[in-house]
């Protein structure tokens, strides 16, 4: 889930606003996109792109496609999976919020079936600084983004994007930035960030922006104590009432189930060092302003 | 969405599940009536919301002088601040054991399961812990559903003897259910077997996914609508995640994880926060509005302004707050904090319009706002 300069991409949905907005980012910035999607649209071109009907189309014309990331409401997001996953694609980046939760469960199961990665739902998406980004990310603005030696997971695209502006202003960079996103069923979890940043050798300390809600954070304190590098944390969400959902359909406390304070035991229990403030973060990391 | 149990039963009817004979009252002279011809019935408050017999919303009764006294007793009842406008009129039954049943879309696997135990009538947290091992688990596969002969080998070891075949139908018919609906949830508790055979479900909860209203148009209908304060039912109507709380610090941020930070960083100086209020995604065209939201609650005596842009350009945002400041004229200190896309118009625009210089970190702005609220 490190998305590479060399990765194709298609970009579901591409003639859309945002998406013939953020199409242009992501070819400004080096993204290599070799495709844009919408059935009412093949044949055109946008972006300097060719535009099919189907991804299948696209990797039929254009041959195999590594990435796709879809700007797609959330009635038709299912159906888009199923054409993504159908063409091969080997890692799905699913943007989309509030899609039906019945319809979630289908693209994770169809996806496990094919071996293809999903990122997301409800993900602001992918950035590697100096190489690649697909998404919504501000990759492109250097005081939020440089190349550097700091691995982000985040569940939001909002505070991902302030903690990695306090770590540009620390004098970090980051090796990667992955989004795992906000709903309640996501396709890569805590854990399937940390380990491929644990294995990326450009990586050497892993910034994880959690938030309340769910057990992810939990479930990865295992992983974290068995892995060599360092980890800092910033968990979202301390001072949310109970019972209420606060705005991302996953970040919701149910009794004790998915509060700050277990979050903050399981990750401390296995080494990480949680700090209280996004500002916090950076100095809390190792070697200060030398990754 | 949340049903209540009158809906659910009806619902559940449809399904095939069996469900008491009773009707829905609004006064007494009608649960005097029904009970005159059923004979022992419970007469249950109808409201969205758990724990009724607790708050004493559910009476036994035995005749008519009884059913008028407890739908008088019942009737304009508040629970869970929801006043009782309708009662369920049932018949009892003569149970010898209460059931569990449910199906559940389980975050952690991603997928449905349904459940079942033997010790009904205890809630599913209380089972867990007191009876864990009465407790059955068949996972289901959300493209092809459950499989019949997988529920009922899993409900081998329950005993049931007789009802094997009947439980087994409740829970595929209820499996069902929850994947027409597009439920979170679907759960009888308790369902109750019958001394002389046959199964009947008591009481039903039923949650719709509000993501997937768009297409449960009929059901979204009949819904109970969750309970809003002023404040928050205008956010709502101004498709805004508005959530009022009890602090003094008006919040007003892009994107959930940013907004609970906020809150987070007010809370960690000492301060309180009025509310969550996001406008992120294709919400931050409306920071106008959110803006107004904020101002709206007199609690209310400074305010945080906190834009992190990725999707949501600032520029936009910050046009919008101050529009919204120039409209209303508060006499209120305002704190801004404005980063990523679109940060230098944004910035530019505070320091023209507003004359305000927005603070370079987050904390100080934060900090800044809770002092100006004490």
């Amino acid at each position: 889930m490190i998305v590479r300069a060399a990765d194709r991409v298609v970009v579901q949905g591409m003639t859309g606003r945002q998406g013939s907005f953020w199409t242009e980012k992501m070819l400004a910035y080096g993204t290599r996109i070799v495709a844009g999607v919408n059935p009412k649209r093949a044949g055109d071109t946008q972006c300097g792109v060719p535009v099919f009907a189907t991804v299948r189309d696209a990797a039929q014309k254009l041959g195999g496609i590594d990435v796709s990331v879809m700007f797609i409401p959330p009635a038709a997001a299912l159906s888009a999976a199923e054409d993504a996953v159908a063409a091969g694609v080997r890692l799905l980046v699913v943007l989309t919020e509030h899609i039906p939760a019945h319809d979630v469960m289908r693209m994770h199961a169809l996806a496990a079936a094919a071996g293809c990665r999903i990122v997301g739902p409800n993900t602001a998406g992918l950035v590697t600084p100096g190489e690649a980004f697909v998404g919504i990310m501000p990759a492109f603005n250097p005081r939020v983004f440089r190349p550097g030696k700091i691995g982000v997971i985040s569940r939001s695209g909002s505070l991902g994007t302030l903690i990695c502006l306090n770590l540009v202003d620390a004098g970090y960079g980051q090796s990667a930035f992955i989004g795992i996103g906000g709903d309640p069923m996501l396709g890569t979890t805590v854990t399937d960030a940390l380990r491929a940043l644990e294995a990326d050798e450009r990586t050497a300390a892993i910034v994880l922006v959690g938030e309340i809600g769910g057990t992810m954070e939990e479930a990865a304190a295992d992983t974290i104590a068995m892995m060599r590098k360092p980890v800092v944390s910033f968990i979202a969400g301390r001072a949310s009432p109970p019972g209420k959902k606060m705005g991302h359909a996953g970040a919701i406390v149910m009794g004790s189930r998915g509060s700050h304070s277990s979050k903050r035991r399981a990750l401390e229990s296995a080494g990480v060092r949680v700090v209280d403030t996004p500002a916090a973060v950076a100095e809390a990391l190792p070697g200060r302003g030398g990754l | 969405m949340y049903f209540e149990e009158a809906e659910a039963k009806e619902l559940l009817r449809q399904a095939g599940i069996p469900v008491p004979p009773g009707e829905v009252c609004r006064d007494a002279e009608a649960v005097a009536a029904v009970v005159g011809r059923l004979g022992r019935c419970a007469v249950k408050a109808q409201v969205p919301a758990g724990k009724r017999g607790k708050a004493g919303g559910i009476r036994l009764v035995d005749n008519a002088e009884q059913a008028r006294a407890a739908a008088e007793a019942i009737l304009g009842m508040e629970i869970a601040g929801y006043r009782v406008g309708r009662v369920l009129v049932e018949q009892c039954a003569s149970i010898a054991q209460e059931l569990y049943a449910a199906v559940l879309t389980d975050v952690e696997s991603r997928a449905p399961v349904v459940l079942f135990s033997t010790a009904g009538g205890m809630d599913i947290e209380e089972i867990a812990t007191e009876r864990p091992q009465s407790i059955v688990r068949v996972p289901a596969d959300i493209a092809r559903g459950v499989e019949r002969a997988r529920v009922r080998s899993a409900l081998q070891a329950a005993a049931l003897d007789e009802d094997l075949d009947a439980v087994t139908d409740v829970l595929v018919r209820l499996y069902e259910l929850y994947a027409r609906t597009d439920a979170e949830l679907a759960e009888i508790n308790p369902l109750a077997r019958l001394h002389g055979g046959g199964l009947l479900a008591l009481d039903c909860k039923l949650t719709l996914d509000d993501a997937a209203l768009f297409r449960q148009t009929e059901l979204a209908g009949r819904g109970a609508r969750e309970k809003l304060t002023e404040l928050e039912r205008r956010g709502r109507e101004l498709g805004l995640k508005y959530i009022e709380l009890p602090g003094n610090v008006g919040v007003l941020a892009n994107g959930a994880g940013l907004t609970m930070t906020t809150m987070d960083v007010i809370e960690h100086c000492g301060g309180a926060p009025a509310n969550f209020l996001e406008i992120g995604g294709d919400a931050y065209t409306k920071a106008e509005g959110a803006l107004g939201l904020v101002l709206a609650n007199p609690r209310v005596k400074s305010v945080i302004v906190n834009f992190c842009g990725a999707f949501a350009r600032t520029d936009v945002m910050a046009q919008g707050v101050v529009q919204a400041w120039e409209t209303l004229k508060p006499r209120l200190p305002v704190f801004f904090s404005v980063h990523g896309t679109g940060e230098e118009e944004a910035v530019e625009l505070i320091r023209q319009r507003l004359k305000m210089e927005p603070y370079d970190r987050m904390e100080d702005a934060v900090r800044a706002a809770v002092e100006a609220a004490k």
